[in-house]
Formats: C-alpha cells, sequence, structure tokens
C-alpha cells in the first residue's frame, strides 16, 4: 500500500529538484517559475512538519474527535503570502531589468556573450 | 550604582555631540560632566572597596549562553576605574583648549566618552563574554580616535593598523576566554579566579594560555606586535595622551593583572610573558633614543615601559606583582603628563621634531617646569615617583634566574634602565636646554592654563607620590596587589631608600650610562640611522596586500560575475554539507504508522508529477509552462484541503489565481521563449543539483514524517477558545498568538508592492522608457478591447465576489478563513474589473488609493495591538465579547477583528498596487489612448493586428 506520507515526500523532493533546476536557468522567467517551484516545496516542507493528518481540521469543535497540529499551518499561511510578494518582486525585477537592458538573463549579460 | 557607573559614559557621548549646537564649551562641559559624575559615583562606591568588599551587580542578559550583564569593582577594578575617569577628566580640559576651531569637538568628545565607556566596561566586568563586547568596543571606538583627523593618510593609515592588530588580538583573547570558562565551567571572573588548579592542571592551559597572551600582547603594544602604537601617533595629542597612558594599552596589562592568579606561576607563563616583556622593554627603550619625534619617542617609551610591566607580571612572584600594580600608577601618571607636554610644544612652537627644538626652558617656564618633573620622573631619578618602582623592578630583576642564567635579567633590565635615563633626558635637554634657537616655526610661549593645568595636576601626583609614597598610594597600591595576588600581599616597603642594595647600584649604573649615552647621541645616532633596519609599516603593508591580493584572487575564481554560477556553488555547498551530515551519523527508519493513501491521492499525485515534468520539458515556451505551474499549485492546494488545511488550501489557491494573473501581465512585456543556452555538461551539472537537492530535502520530510510528533500546540489548543475567543486556532495564532509576526509579515508585503511600484514608476524613462516607446506586441491581439461577454460577467461578479470575501473574512476567527484570505478574495474581484474593462476604467472607480490601503492597514493593525496597552495588557492581547442584537442574534466581537481588517486591507492595496501598476506600464507599452471612461465595452474593429502592422512597415 501506498503511504500518503510518500506521496508527500517524493512531491517535496520533485519539486524542489525542478525548483533548484529552474533557479539555475540563464534567463529570468524560469528563475521565476523556479522559485515558485522552492516556494511550493518549502511550504510543504514546513506543513508536513505537523505529520500528516486526515479529516482533523484544526478547528475547535466538541465534537470533534481530534485535531491536527495548527502551529505548522499558520507558519506556512503568512508564508505563501510572503511568497507571493517575493514571486511579485522577483518577475517586475526580471522586468524592470529587461527593459533596462535589452535582454532577459539574470545577470543582465548581453546575448553576445559566450556559454560561461 | 554600579550599573549606572558602567553604562554612563556610554549613554552620556550622546551629550557632547548634542551640545556642540551652543558651542565648543558647551561640548566639553557636557563631556566633562558626564565623566565627573561617573568619577563622583566611583568616589562613593571607593570607600567599600578598600574596606576590602567588592561590589557586584548581577543582570541576566541570556543565560542560556552563559552571558549576563555582571559587573563587579574591587580593588583592581577601581584603581583602573580611577585613571580612566580621573585622567579622562583631564584630557577633556586638556582637549577643550587644544582642538583647533576647524575641529569638529561634538564627534570628538562623543568618541572620547565612547571609548571611556568601554574601558570601564572593560575593568568592571565579571563576565568574560561581557568583557570581550567591551574589549571589542575599545578596538572600535580608538580607531575612531586615531583616524580623528580623517584628511590627514596617516591618521587613516594608523587608525587602520591599530584595528588590525588589536582587532585580530581581541579575536585571538575571544578564544582563550572562551576556553577558561569552559575549563572553570562558568564565564564569570569570579569563578574562573577561584579555580586555578583546575585550570592549570588542564590540557587546554597552553593553548588558552598562548590565545589570552596574544590579546594582551597586541593591545599592550608587545614586541612583535608593537609596531601599531607608534602609527597611532597620527592622532591628536590629547587621545595619544589617554590612549597610551593610562587606557587602552594599560587594557593588556590589565588583563594580565586580572587572570594572574589562575594563569601565573608556570613555566610556561614565566618564559612567554617575562620574556617578551624583557625583550620589549629593552628594545624599544633603545629605539625610543633615536626617534627624534617627541610623540615618537614617548609612543617608544611607553611601550618600553608596558614591556617593564608586562616582565614583572611575567616574573609570577607576588613581589613582582606588587611592584606591577605600584608602577601601573606612576607610569599613568607622569606618561599623561608628558604627552600633554609634548601637545604644548606641539602647539606653541608648531614643531614636534627634537632637532628643531631647544632652549624653550626660559621661553615656556611653566611647560619646562612640569617637563623636567615628569622627565626627571620616566628616568628614574629620586624623589620623584618613577624612582621608586624603578628600582623595585630591579631589585625584582636582581635575583630573577632565566634559564639557568642568574646574570641575564639583571643585566637586560639594568640595560633597559640606561636607555631610559637616555631618551629621558634627551627630552628634557635637547627640547629645553642648550641654546635658543632663532627658527622656531611659531613664537614659543608659554600656553594658557587650559593646557597647562591638566599635565599639572599629574605632575603634582608624581613629586606626591615620589615623596610621600606609603601616605599618597600605599593603600590604594595594597588592596590592589590583593586583589591582584588574590591572597595576602608580602613584605615590602614603599619608599624612596631601601639602604644600600644592588638595586641602587644598578640605578646608578644606569643613570651613569644613560647620560654618557646622551652625551655620545649624535655619533650613536649616525651609525643607528645607518643601520638597515626594517620598516615595521612596510612589512605590515606588504602583509595586507598580499592577504588582499588573495582574498582577490579567491573570490575571482569562485565567483567571475555569473549569478547562475554563484548560485550553483551556495546549493552545491549546501548539498554537499547536507549529505556530509547525513552520512556521519546512523540513519535509523522512523517508527510512525504511515497513513494510506486513497486513489484519489495517488491520482492528484501523478498529476503534479506530470505537471512539474511539463514545467521542466517546455520551461523555454514561458506560456505554456505558466499552465503547467498552474496544475501544480492547484494540486497543492487540493493537498492542503485533504490534510485537514482548509485554511491553506483557501490562501494557495487564492494566491495562485493572483500570481497567475501577475505573471501573465509581466511576460505580456518579456520575450515569450528562452532559447536554448546551456550546453550539455550545464545541464548534467544542474541536473545533479537539482536530483541531490531534491533528495535531500525530501529525504528530511520522510524523515520526520515518519516520526512522532512532540509540539508545543497544546498550549494554543487549550487557549484559542478562552483567552482568543475563537475556534479557529490557525486565524487565533495569526491573530493573537503570533500576532507580532503577521504584523510583520503585512509590513514586508506592503514593502514588497512599494518596492514594485518603485521598479516601475520609474520604469519610463531613460533606456528602459525608450524600450517601452518602441515595444511592439509580439502576439496576436483580440480586436476587442473589453470582451462584453467578460465585462458582464465580471461586473455582476463584483458585489458576489466582496460578499464572498466579506463572509470568509467575518467568519475567520472561528471557520477557515481569515485577513489574508478575504483580502486575496477581494484582491481577485477588483483583478476582475481591471482585466475586463480595463486600467482606465476600474482605476477611476476604485476611488480608494492603494498606497493608502498599505499604509491604513498596517496603521489598523499596530492600532488594535498597541489598543491593549491602554488597558494594561501586553502589546497585541485580543480583548473579546458576545453580543446579541435583535433579528441577528448573537455574536461575537473581538479585536482580532480589527487586526484582521488591517491584515486584509494591507494585501488588497499590496496586491492591487503591484498589478495596477504593471498594467499601466502595459498600458503605455501598448500606446493605448486613453479610453473615455464610459467607453469600457467599446469594440474596435480599425485596431489593427500585428501581422496586419508588419505588412504595413
Amino acid at each position: 500500500m501506498i503511504s500518503l506520507e510518500l506521496l508527500v515526500a517524493s512531491a517535496i523532493a520533485l519539486l524542489t529538484a525542478a525548483g533548484v533546476y529552474l533557479v539555475l536557468r540563464r534567463r529570468t522567467f524560469p528563475v521565476v517559475l523556479g522559485l515558485a517551484f522552492l516556494s511550493y516545496a518549502i511550504n510543504v516542507f514546513l506543513f508536513a512538519m505537523g505529520r500528516l493528518v486526515i479529516d482533523r481540521p484544526p478547528i475547535y469543535d466538541k465534537a470533534a474527535e481530534g485535531y491536527t497540529d495548527p502551529l505548522p499551518q499558520a507558519l506556512v499561511l503568512t508564508a505563501i503570502v510572503i511568497a507571493f510578494g517575493m514571486t511579485a518582486f522577483v518577475v517586475v525585477l526580471a522586468l524592470r531589468s529587461f527593459l533596462e537592458t535589452g535582454v532577459d538573463r539574470v545577470d543582465g549579460t548581453p546575448d553576445a556573450e559566450s556559454d560561461r | 550604582m554600579l550599573l549606572v557607573l558602567a553604562v554612563l559614559p556610554l549613554l552620556g557621548a550622546i551629550a557632547p555631540a548634542l551640545a556642540i549646537r551652543f558651542g565648543r564649551n558647551a561640548s566639553a562641559l557636557a563631556a566633562g560632566a558626564v565623566t565627573l559624575a561617573a568619577l563622583v559615583i566611583l568616589g562613593a562606591l571607593a570607600p567599600a572597596v578598600m574596606a576590602g568588599e567588592t561590589v557586584q551587580v548581577r543582570i541576566d542578559w541570556i543565560p542560556s549562553l552563559g552571558l549576563n550583564f555582571n559587573l563587579f569593582l574591587d580593588a583592581l577594578g577601581l584603581m583602573f576605574a580611577g585613571m580612566i575617569l580621573g585622567i579622562g577628566l583631564l584630557i577633556i580640559i586638556y582637549a577643550r583648549f587644544y582642538l583647533a576651531k576647524a575641529d569638529p569637538m561634538g564627534r570628538f568628545f562623543t568618541y572620547l566618552l565612547l571609548f571611556q565607556g568601554a574601558m570601564l566596561g572593560i575593568v568592571l566586568s565579571d563576565n568574560v563574554l561581557l568583557l570581550l563586547i567591551f574589549w571589542e568596543l575599545t578596538s572600535l571606538s580608538s580607531f575612531l580616535l586615531i583616524g580623528f583627523w580623517r584628511s590627514l593618510p596617516e591618521g587613516r593609515q594608523g587608525a587602520r593598523m591599530a584595528l588590525a592588530i588589536t582587532g585580530a588580538g581581541g579575536l585571538s583573547l575571544i578564544g582563550g576566554l572562551l576556553i577558561l570558562g569552559n575549563i572553570a565551567g562558568s564565564y564569570d571572573l569570579t569563578v574562573i579566579l577561584q579555580n586555578k588548579d583546575a585550570i592549570q592542571a588542564s590540557p587546554l592551559y597552553l593553548p588558552a594560555l598562548l590565545l589570552i597572551l596574544g590579546g594582551c600582547f597586541t593591545k599592550s603594544a608587545q614586541f612583535p606586535f608593537h609596531f601599531w602604537l607608534p602609527h597611532a601617533m597620527a592622532a591628536p595629542t590629547p587621545v595619544s595622551a589617554y590612549l597610551h597612558s593610562a587606557t587602552m594599552v594599560k587594557a593588556g596589562i590589565f588583563m594580565l593583572a586580572r587572570l594572574w592568579p589562575v594563569l601565573a606561576g608556570t613555566d610556561a607563563w614565566f618564559y612567554l610573558v617575562a620574556t617578551t616583556g624583557l625583550v620589549t622593554m629593552v628594545f624599544a627603550a633603545v629605539v625610543a633614543l633615536f626617534k627624534d619625534d617627541l610623540k615618537g619617542l614617548l609612543a617608544y617609551s611607553t611601550i618600553s615601559h608596558l614591556g617593564f610591566l608586562t616582565m614583572l607580571f611575567g616574573f609570577g612572584t607576588p613581589m613582582a606583582a606588587v611592584v606591577g600594580v605600584f608602577h601601573i600608577l606612576n607610569h599613568a601618571t607622569f606618561k599623561a603628563a608628558l604627552f600633554m607636554n609634548a601637545g604644548i610644544v606641539d602647539h606653541e612652537t608648531g614643531t614636534r621634531d627634537i632637532r628643531r627644538l631647544g632652549g624653550l626652558a626660559t621661553l615656556m617656564p611653566i611647560a619646562a617646569t612640569l617637563a623636567v618633573l615628569a622627565g626627571l620622573s620616566m628616568a628614574g631619578i629620586p624623589p620623584l615617583n618613577g624612582f621608586i618602582s624603578k628600582e623595585m623592578m630591579l631589585e625584582q630583576a636582581g635575583h630573577t634566574v632565566w634559564w639557568g642564567q642568574p646574570w641575564l635579567v639583571p643585566v637586560l633590565a639594568t640595560l633597559g634602565a640606561t636607555f631610559s635615563v637616555a631618551y629621558s633626558f634627551r627630552y628634557i635637554v635637547h627640547v629645553y636646554f642648550g641654546k635658543r634657537r632663532t627658527d622656531y616655526p611659531r613664537a614659543p610661549h608659554d600656553p594658557g592654563v587650559g593646557l597647562w593645568g591638566p599635565p599639572a595636576v599629574l605632575v603634582a601626583l608624581v613629586v606626591a607620590i615620589g615623596l610621600f609614597p606609603a601616605v599618597v598610594a600605599g593603600p590604594l597600591v595594597e588592596q590592589v596587589s590583593r586583589a591582584v595576588i588574590g591572597g595576602d600581599t608580602p613584605y615590602y616597603s614603599l619608599s624612596l631608600w631601601h639602604g644600600v642594595t644592588p638595586a641602587l647600584f644598578m640605578s646608578l649604573c644606569a643613570i651613569g650610562l644613560g647620560l654618557g649615552l646622551l652625551f655620545a647621541h649624535r655619533r650613536i645616532a649616525a651609525i643607528w640611522h645607518d643601520l638597515p633596519l626594517p620598516d615595521a609599516k612596510t612589512l605590515f603593508e606588504g602583509v595586507v596586500a598580499a592577504a588582499a591580493r588573495s582574498a582577490a584572487w579567491f573570490t575571482d575564481r569562485v565567483h567571475n560575475g555569473s549569478l547562475e554560477r554563484h548560485i550553483a556553488m551556495f546549493i552545491g555547498t549546501a548539498v554537499v554539507v547536507g549529505f556530509a551530515g547525513f552520512l556521519g551519523f546512523a540513519f535509523v527508519a522512523g517508527d510512525r504508522p504511515t497513513t494510506p493513501a486513497s486513489p484519489l491521492a495517488v491520482v492528484a499525485w501523478m498529476a503534479l508529477v506530470v505537471a512539474t515534468a511539463l514545467v521542466l520539458l517546455h520551461h523555454r515556451a514561458r506560456y505554456l509552462s505558466l499552465i503547467y505551474i498552474g496544475i501544480v499549485g492547484l494540486v497543492i492546494s487540493l493537498a492542503f484541503i485533504h490534510m485537514s488545511a482548509p485554511d491553506l488550501a483557501l490562501t494557495q489557491i487564492s494566491v495562485e489565481v493572483v500570481t497567475i494573473l501577475l505573471l501573465l501581465l509581466a511576460l505580456n512585456l518579456l520575450p515569450k521563449t528562452s532559447p536554448r543556452e546551456s550546453g550539455a555538461p550545464r545541464r548534467i551539472r544542474d541536473g545533479t543539483l537539482a536530483v541531490m537537492s531534491g533528495l535531500g530535502v525530501g529525504g528530511a520530510a520522510w524523515a520526520v514524517m515518519t516520526r512522532p510528533l512532540d509540539s508545543i500546540s497544546g498550549y494554543f489548543w487549550d487557549n484559542a477558545k478562552p483567552g482568543g475567543g475563537g475556534t479557529n486556532v490557525v486565524n487565533v495564532i495569526l491573530v493573537d498568538f503570533r500576532g507580532f509576526d503577521t504584523f510583520g509579515e503585512i509590513i514586508v508585503l506592503g514593502i514588497a508592492a512599494l518596492g514594485i511600484f518603485a521598479l516601475l514608476e520609474t520604469a519610463g524613462v531613460g533606456p528602459s522608457g525608450r524600450r517601452i516607446l518602441a515595444w511592439k506586441p509580439d502576439t496576436p491581439r483580440s480586436p476587442e478591447h473589453h470582451p462584453m461577454m467578460l465585462v458582464v460577467a465580471t461586473r455582476l461578479l463584483l458585489p458576489l465576489a466582496i460578499m464572498v470575501g466579506l463572509y470568509i473574512f467575518l467568519r475567520g476567527h472561528n471557520q477557515p478563513g481569515g485577513g489574508f484570505i478575504a483580502g486575496l478574495v477581494i484582491s481577485i474581484a477588483l483583478l476582475m474589473q481591471y482585466m475586463a474593462s480595463g486600467f482606465q476604467f476600474a482605476d477611476q472607480r476604485l476611488r480608494a488609493d492603494h498606497h493608502t490601503l498599505i499604509g491604513l492597514g498596517v496603521l489598523i493593525a499596530a492600532a488594535t495591538g498597541l489598543g491593549s496597552l491602554l488597558f494594561g495588557s501586553p502589546f497585541m492581547t485580543t480583548a473579546f465579547g458576545y453580543f446579541s442584537l435583535p433579528v441577528i442574534g448573537k455574536f461575537e466581537l473581538a479585536t482580532a477583528m480589527l487586526f484582521d481588517t488591517g491584515v486584509a486591507l494591507t494585501v488588497v492595496g499590496a496586491v492591487i498596487l503591484a498589478l495596477a501598476q504593471l498594467s499601466q506600464v502595459a498600458q503605455s507599452a501598448e500606446k493605448q489612448e486613453p479610453l473615455e471612461a464610459d467607453e469600457a465595452m467599446d469594440v474596435d474593429p480599425s485596431r489593427p493586428s500585428p501581422a496586419q502592422t508588419e505588412a504595413g512597415a
């Protein structure tokens, strides 16, 4: 039987790997996507620190049988919003850099330069 | 009281900087008042200390690190504090009259008080970690003082050199004191000083000793670290007088004395410390004789006397320690007076070059008298205080055996004393006596009392201690010696006449030979200057330049300007360190029972895997990759729902929408594809890094998830309802328990939005503005500006969407929802208007200014947090109550809702600001004419498609 933990752990691994690969690209847009992937991976990772629990939302209720850990959720919630702020800022930075230099490379080097 | 004493100069340092607005006198008065106040406090504490008590203050700072604000004042601290404050006060008076009008005096006194506070901290600290902080502060503040005349290159170089040497010594001292603290089991000096046997028996004794001596020897300018001190003479003379007589350079001696009870008495201590001191004393005395600069002579003389003191403490006998204590006091008095005297000569004649001076005695009788008295004391001539301590030192040296040689130390000590006599007399004779010259740069005359008064006070002490040593200095020396030795003092007598002793014979030898040396000075100096002696400054700068070159070489290797390469190294390092750590211990699989996955979960997982793979495959096709990454976000939202995190799911899905919109808008102006640029080796390298990172992070997640949970959340559970008034514990944590975090995060979000605003608002000028003007749409455009269906649908949806947002907001405290999510939903509703009806249309109707929204949100959140202070509760305490209204029924009101309102407003403001700004830039790039406000639903069939534009061109 496949466990949920295995699925989540492998998803985190995959998201991290995709994020790292894309972050290492030379053009801005893939790097932005890479940062988004890393945000996904890290948020899910932090969330998973509270362990995986099904159908036990952290809502206080006398009838409920149990709850999942609310603390990682609270931390991840703000992390998601902050990750949005970061993505927005980075993509605008990329846009401005493109407008300023005419190339959309992360380090603003002209196209003619050879691969380093 | 002790606490006030310790922090007074540091806090008071701001006073002269403020007082300078009211003139130089006010500034000096402020600095003097602070110092005098500290001196008065010290005076009030003194009787108890002199009676043998130790005054202590203990304040816990970071107890878990052993770092506490523990102070103690014993006799050793009292003597040093007295010198620091007493001479400090004299220096402040002197500096007021010494500094020129153009010198920024407020800054000077501020630096001086900072330095004074740091020195005071060293001598009062009980906790060695605290002491180290003050130790570094003296290095930093002395850097500012030495480089006070910023325009002088020597000043800057001298300050840098002092900082480099004493800073490096500080690092060494940190290491040594940490080892000492670990051996003793406490970082409190009072405890460390009780652990002599444990420390000296420890195998780490020698490393600790070497490191501590590294700190002491650099600070106290011992050979071969002595060379920074002469270069620090580029400082204004008051600084030299202060730093190099009683304070900065004595810090190293202070540490030797302070740690004497636990470190001294071993062979290692004797050979390291006494030998260094002896070598320094003789070597520096020789160099001093051949210095033509008055301050240079005094600088080497200071080094020599520091060697003298180091040697005495190095002997390791209680008697030698007593002499050391006594000489600390004597040296401070005559050396500060002489430095101030050199300043007077410089000030009045315009030169410090001994070769250009002479015959000043009749021109400047007061300065001459002071110089003669202080100079004779430095030479060790009776009946002055320098004579007594020098004779006691010779007595100690007389029976010290070095490596089986009974004659070595006495002969060298006498040699040092000989040169000391010679340079002291050179200072007196070559400056003040001999023929009066006609070519002084300025016409010399005695200065005002402001300049000669302070050294006169010190010279009075020199004479008083010399004539009545047992009365004036006896009690203090006795108590301080007890504090240094950590027990009873041996028999000694402070008096001018000790009878016909070997020391008297050595003294007489030194005086006779020294006068002979002075007589032959011209001939010996000629030989000396012909000697090929290495210049310490050149050597030092060579070392620094070599270090800078190798650092630059290394940096260039690591970072050639390519950001990808830099990030790759960063990630690679993390991977290597992570795996090295993992391989270092035996991994045991966790035993927490796993949760079986439902078929639906497996399907979602597969969707995520496929979408991620598609993004990777098609990341060059940017629109396509955006669609695929949307799938990933969707799956994660679903996963959050599945795994009991409704709040996260709501947040994730709404953030997803906003993010994709934003990326779409940005992509409109960015290139639509990325060219294939990386070769196979690059892709293999990146792929390897990616796979290794993924394995590492995924493995860590797996390892944690399969282990039992030990959470601190029990507290939140128990208090969410009774304390926070909400049943949605996640939201209660956000707005109440961790409200301060949330407050910080909305500020971050607001700043990100303002950053975006700043980046785009200025995009219209310069090369960026020209590119916007020259920009041509590279994708087909719809002939309809604003598709009718979309416009109608979004306008109908707007009230509904806002309604949903409000609903989510209101229920957020008890059910999934809250300010973040509500803010995002409302933002989406507004964004739809921008998309469907155009920027102009929406912007004109959205009356609220985005900046105001952000600011208002943060302010409301802050005001809510502060509000609880008014009711006597801590910052950000939630108050709530239940009310009932007819028709609506019972409902709850909580201040947390007000806080959440702030959160929601900030989120709306930030999102709209970012997207509106982007669409505004896009609009100017599209070169759309501002439309009539009411024509949002227009159709413009005349608008050419890009294909037509190109055909026309």
